[in-house]
């Protein structure tokens, strides 16, 4: 199976997912320039980590309007599993395929570091293979991953079940001090309302072999391919 | 025709830099300021068109692109 790594200028996280897919998994990967319309036969589309156009006006604000978005949306749309990292997620929130937005972290600072996250639910293509309540070690490292939206949307969200990552402490309870940027309701990560499009502000990519401290990550890529070996690609004109 | 955009956080999202901002002011000694909240602002140029276009066009942009309706809500003035 095919992952596709979408590269918009200033991505930097890009390799790392690579590097996860084709060596740690063993999967194709193929990069996709964001000036292109088409997914490549994308099974899985990452939307990596960086900093998009510089961050300029507002985080993953240009990006959206990339001519591979309308690939990625249609891809999302037709049930294609989708994940954004960290910038990647914020690209997702600007181009309406998540809800909500990233504020700047609560303390104005850049954190980079190793958090832990709770596995919420594992009805999603990229958490089916994890436990609910999983804690998982993984590096974040962003000034704007404070997770934002109207009070009736985060009601909906944890509601619906689509709170998929909240932030925790070491043995998985959520508290404001395992929180590292001030996201409402400790939010790591959500998905979509068909669930097949996950955001996450921490790294996976970066926790996918014990070497690099560690391969928590690994699961949302297992999962992944288990995913689509069990349900089959999705077809779309673009992909 | 110039159109000048003002892009600010909506009231109900906290804003850690407008607040840092106040805090320096009180340090300073500026004990009558209050809150404070900080915002873009933008300048287009646009060619050619009435007030009412422009005004129309500047409100497209900034719906669009210059603010996120999630965090942010803006104004538009017309020179």
């Amino acid at each position: 199976m095919r992952f596709s790594i979408v590269v918009f200028p200033g991505s930097n996280c890009d390799h790392d997912a690579y590097h996860a897919a084709k060596h740690v998994l063993g999967q194709e990967a193929e990069f996709v320039w964001h000036k292109e319309t088409s997914l490549k036969g994308a099974d899985v589309v990452v939307l990596p980590g960086g900093f998009s156009h510089g961050d300029y006006l507002r985080t993953g604000a240009i990006a959206r309007f990339s001519p591979v978005m309308t690939a990625v949306s249609a891809f999302a749309r037709a049930g294609g599993p989708v994940l954004g990292i960290c910038n990647g997620f914020q690209i997702l929130c600007e181009a309406g395929l998540l809800p909500g937005a990233m504020l700047r972290n609560r303390d104005l600072k850049f954190h980079c570091e190793h958090v832990s996250i709770r596995v919420e639910h594992t009805d999603t293509p990229f958490t089916s293979r994890a436990q609910q309540g999983q804690v998982l070690r993984i590096p974040i490292a962003h000034g704007e991953g404070n997770y934002f939206a109207d009070a009736d949307v985060i009601a909906e969200l944890e509601k619906a079940g689509r709170v998929i990552f909240r932030y925790c402490d070491d043995e998985g309870r959520i508290t404001e001090e395992a929180n590292p940027n001030g996201a409402l309701n400790g939010i790591a990560g959500v998905c979509s309302a068909g669930r097949n499009v996950v955001g996450l502000m921490p790294h996976p990519e970066r926790a996918c072999e014990s070497v690099l401290g560690s391969a928590d990550g690994l699961v949302l890529f297992d999962s992944v391919v288990s995913h689509v070996a069990a349900h089959g690609a999705v077809s779309t004109a673009a992909s | 025709m110039k159109a000048r955009v003002f892009v600010t956080l909506k009231p109900s999202v906290f804003d850690p830099q407008g607040q840092t901002i106040a805090d320096a002011l009180h340090s300073m000694g500026y004990a009558g300021i209050g809150e404070v909240r900080q915002g873009k602002y933008f300048e287009l140029e646009l060619a050619g068109k009435s007030a009412d276009q422009a005004r129309t066009l500047a409100a497209e942009v900034a719906d669009r692109l210059l603010a996120n309706p999630v965090i942010e809500s803006y104004r538009v003035e017309i020179e």
